[in-house]
């Protein structure tokens, strides 16, 4: 087997046990990049030169024994929204080609301490904004399984990359479903910490109290790992939380028997694909072979305006957080511009997107003078009920079951047209967000037409500990974790 | 027609605080522009901000001096504009729930006391500067060391009946905010600001009229002005049966007038919301009464002690209370020689004199208390002269020599009290005038200041006067 082809649990055993160099698995990544990325196209920046310097760093660290983590050697993808030191990070919008973050976000930073190995930095939706990876304004990423369809977004980038191994693994964010759903459309283990679980500094904002960093992986065994490393407190990020993490690999094996899991019907309502209905539900049948207790009778009422409010708040935010791209001292300054304010109109029409504009609009709109109550302020009740809504169900269940999103991953152009459409596909994981909840995307299987499809396990706030280990409990038994799209026969 | 007045104040203090106020860079003033800055004070993408709590130990103070209620849970908001002296393209500040609320300040106008309202004092960050380089034209600069400096921004409730008033509320609060140590208290270098909201209503009216507000006066004395002018521009638009328009206007120094800035239509919406980033400040009572425990002594109640227990003037407990650096600098003095009035008059006459020629603050004063004591102590007892201390005092102050006896005893200018040789002296002196100490023994009893002035030359100043008169008298009379 090639070397990128192995999970990063594996990996990380070899290079400790000096079977294999770091340098020789990032070149075999490098290359792989090279082979197939220009059919997937996940990299908008690929760091050779950087990658293979720290490769060599990890080399020497592993030849000590001293200082070695799991992370040690590991060639790993970023979202181009992470902040890294001289390395360009563009959110994937013309606004910020070019720009070079001055300093390290500090998931950056922990994971060269862990002395991992960055590849370079993964396409998404232009400032996290979107499903589907359509609205990068720099490249368009491909779903490994069927170039024809869309990879899912807004992390589209961090999943296409793991699925076609050309990461071992690799950072996304989250604020409406940014991981699961794109890790579900592709076929991948893709999770939401705990609001405040890692650290935002660094992450280029997109929705502040929404936004939060988490792991894409093969295996949620690799995804624990990951994990262990970026989680934590960060005293340059207020809303990071000081709750000690589990070891959240060693804890993986653990059994579930007797664990709680409720299923609530509003998650399994009109505009659900029956195949992806079948799939989750054989999902659930198979934990409750292993001893858990299915509850189907639990019910999270306010689910149907979860998608209103969230494009409320998320959007109000936005269109404070990205006031910032202004022309004034770095990235995209239109060139025609007559004056101060010229200089901000012109600039920002032409350095977003459609749907960052739109977004903009949206969110200036719901914080406007005299409509801040009937908007914002409502959708911010709103987001308390959803909030109550999980706080019940946990008060009888571990963890909830549910699908990631209601279809697979849909055609090119299919939705694009339609934001309406595209944001209704967030349905299924934007309360979690809402709700500030850690949650998971696991494969969970494939369509007859070949598409993978996930399964959503949510649990409560920093139950991170329980969240992997039924996922982890879950693809052991249904063991679809860890299959590889067949990319060369159809390689152009 | 006659008008009554309407006058509200917003006070902007810049905090003195060693850090920002939402990152680690230092305040300090006057380094190279962009030299104390970081990711987070230039809004850099996905750069945070972090609470420094100094600031709201440093507000809470601001409302416990101002008789305030301390909000237990406050929040930051944002508020939002395009400017480039604004890295984010908004001003963290506070909107619902401002860390302090409803206190108010008692001010004397014309001899009558007087409360004045505080709606509320909330905390921001301050914003960049812009910098327009002479000879570029089309060319600006931003500096942004000043950017995410602390500051209060305190609301006053439309207390105020006129300009006379609207000073002395500024000019109290100044002086508690320096008093703190909250603030600086320096209007020309923009520490201490204040706008006016100005309204004109007629008597009994039970509304307010429009009004505009006034920015841009950077002396107790424009603000005066400010006032004064525009009371009488509104006044001229109400006779001439016209209508006063909301605005905010520009107050001009050099011309003496205000200038409208922009319009009620051209107003921002800010679109206040929380911040996201920063959590709700939760202020416990213990923190409250921590504060308060360590809240100096207010300058009323300075002022009232130092009349009252140091007996001194006034008019003096005026002056030294101004400042409270010069206030402590006096009870340091007094505490090591117990001549209050001496000490007040030597610290307003001859120390300030230096000081302000100099234009330092006392805290900078090279004659420390200790140094100004032993002075005092060697007039007192003699051993110089008054004039002399003053002549010890300069070169005290010039080499921050404070050893005033051994500046004495090096430069012999201990007065001569060594009776023998007086008697001397003042024998040499008589026995070379004898016409003169005729004249004197024939009723001519000024010639004994001829006779003196002539034993003070002999001395070169330093032979004790006293003394010399009662010798002259003993030889003569
Ligand atoms: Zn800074």
């Amino acid at each position: 087997m090639e070397l990128y082809n192995d999970t990063l649990e594996n990996l990380s055993q070899r290079l400790a046990k000096g079977e294999i160099s770091a340098l020789e698995l990032t070149q075999s990544v490098l290359k792989r990049i090279a082979e197939v990325d220009g059919k997937i196209g996940s990299y908008i920046t690929v760091d050779t030169e950087g990658a293979l310097a720290q490769a060599t760093a990890a080399d020497i660290r592993l030849k000590s024994g001293e200082n070695v983590t799991p992370l040690t050697g590991i060639p790993l993808g970023l979202k181009d929204l992470i902040s890294t030191a001289g390395l360009q990070t563009t959110c994937a919008s013309k606004m910020l080609v070019g720009y070079r973050p001055e300093y390290d976000a500090t998931v950056v930073r922990r994971l060269r301490e862990a002395g991992a190995v960055i590849t370079g930095k993964l396409n998404m939706d232009e400032f996290a904004m979107g499903s589907s990876t359509e609205n990068s304004a720099l490249k368009k990423t491909c779903n490994p399984w069927n170039t024809g369809r869309v990879p899912g977004g807004s992390s589209g980038g961090s999943t296409a990359a793991v699925a076609a191994a050309t990461a071992i693994a690799t950072l996304g964010s989250d604020t409406g479903g940014s991981i699961r759903q794109p890790a579900s459309f592709c076929g991948v283990v893709g999770m939401k910490p705990t609001y405040g679980r890692v650290s935002r500094y660094g992450l280029i904002a997109f929705a502040s109290s929404l936004d939060q960093i988490g792991p894409v992986a093969l295996t949620v065994a690799d995804a624990a790992l990951l994990l262990g490393v970026i989680a934590g407190h960060d005293e340059r990020d207020s809303t990071s939380v000081n709750i000690p993490g589990a070891n959240y690999y060693d804890n993986l094996k653990k059994d579930i028997k007797g664990l709680k899991i409720g299923v609530s019907q509003e998650y399994f309502s009109a505009g659900l694909d029956p195949e992806v209905e079948t799939l989750v539900r054989k999902a659930c049948g198979q934990l409750a072979d292993v001893g858990a207790l299915i509850n189907e009778d639990v019910s999270l009422p306010h689910t149907d305006y979860a998608v209103a409010a969230y494009y409320l708040l998320a959007t109000a935010e936005a269109s404070s957080n990205l006031a910032r791209y202004d022309g004034v001292k770095y990235g995209f300054r239109s060139d025609d511009a007559d004056g101060l304010v010229d200089m901000y109109r012109k600039t920002r029409a032409q350095g977003f997107g459609d749907e960052v504009k739109r977004r903009i609009m949206l969110g200036t709109y719901a914080l406007s003078s005299g409509y801040y109550d009937a908007y914002y302020r409502k959708a911010q009740q709103v987001r308390t009920l959803i909030t109550r809504d999980f706080d019940k169900v946990f008060g009888d269940c571990d963890v909830i079951v549910a699908p990631v999103c209601p279809t697979p991953a849909f055609a090119f152009g299919e939705k694009i047209a339609d934001p309406l459409a595209m944001y209704l596909s967030d349905i299924l994981t934007i309360p979690v967000n809402l709700a500030g909840l850690p949650a998971i995307s696991v494969p969970c299987g494939f369509t007859k037409s070949g598409l993978p499809v996930g399964l959503q396990i949510i649990a409560k706030p920093f139950a991170e500990e329980t969240l992997l280990r039924v996922a982890w409990q879950y693809e052991q038994l249904a063991g679809w974790s860890g299959r590889r799209p067949e990319l060369e026969k159809g390689a152009v | 027609m006659d008008y009554e007045i309407v006058i509200g104040l917003e006070v902007h203090c810049q905090l003195l605080t060693e850090t920002k106020i939402f990152c680690g860079c230092s305040t300090n003033f006057g380094n190279p522009p962009n030299e104390n800055t970081c990711p987070v004070c230039t809004g850099m993408p996905g750069a945070l901000p972090v609470l420094n709590r100094k600031v709201v130990d440093f507000a809470v103070r601001a409302g416990l001096a101002t008789n305030c209620d301390i909000t237990q849970s406050s929040i930051f908001a944002r508020k939002n504009y395009f400017y480039p002296d604004l890295p984010k393209g908004y001003q963290i500040s506070q909107f619902e729930l401002p860390v302090c609320v409803g206190g108010y300040l008692d001010i004397e106008v014309e001899g009558e006391q007087k409360r004045i309202g505080i709606t509320r004092i909330h905390m921001e960050e301050d914003a960049g500067k812009l910098v327009h380089p002479e000879h570029e034209y089309g060319v600006s600069f931003v500096d942004y060391n000043r950017a995410c400096v602390p500051l209060i921004e305190i609301v006053s409730e439309p207390d105020m009946r006129g300009a006379a008033e609207a000073v002395a509320y500024l000019k109290a609060m100044r002086n508690i905010m320096v008093y703190l140590e909250v603030c600086d208290g320096n209007m020309e270098e923009g520490s201490f600001r204040c706008d006016a909201n100005i309204s004109l209503r007629r008597w009994g009216a039970p509304e307010f009229g429009t009004r505009a507000e006034l920015k841009n006066m950077n002396s107790f004395r424009n603000v005066q002005r400010a006032i004064e002018y525009e009371v009488e521009r509104q006044r001229d638009i109400l006779d001439g049966g016209g209508s006063v328009v909301q605005e905010t206007r520009l107050w001009n120094v050099d011309r003496g007038i205000s200038i409208s800035m922009r319009g009620k239509e051209d107003a921002h919406d800010y679109r206040y919301f929380p911040d996201p980033d920063l959590l709700p400040i939760v202020i416990e009572d213990a923190w409250i009464d921590e504060v308060r425990e360590n809240l100096p002594e207010l300058p009323v109640a300075r002022h009232q002690r130092f009349v009252a227990d140091y007996g001194i003037p006034v008019v003096d407990a005026d002056v030294l209370t101004a400042d409270h650096n010069v206030a402590d600098y006096f009870e340091a003095v007094v505490k090591l020689y117990a001549q209050p009035k001496a000490i007040a008059n030597w610290i307003m006459v001859e120390l300030m004199k230096f000081l302000n020629d100099d234009k330092i603050s006392i805290t900078k004063c090279p004659v420390t208390p200790q140094g100004l004591a032993e002075l005092l102590g060697l007039i007192e007892d003699g051993t110089i002269s008054g004039k002399i201390g003053k002549q010890v005092f300069a070169q005290m102050y010039s080499s921050a020599d404070n050893d005033p006896r051994q500046i004495v005893e090096n430069q012999g200018l201990a007065q001569m009290s060594d009776t023998g040789e007086l008697i001397s002296m003042v024998d040499e002196v008589l026995a070379a005038s004898p016409d003169k100490v005729k004249e004197y023994q024939g009723g001519k009893t000024k010639m004994l200041g001829f006779f003196v002035g002539q034993i003070m030359k002999k001395s070169k100043g330093q032979a004790n006067p006293q003394m010399v008169n009662e010798l002259i008298k003993e030889r003569i009379g």
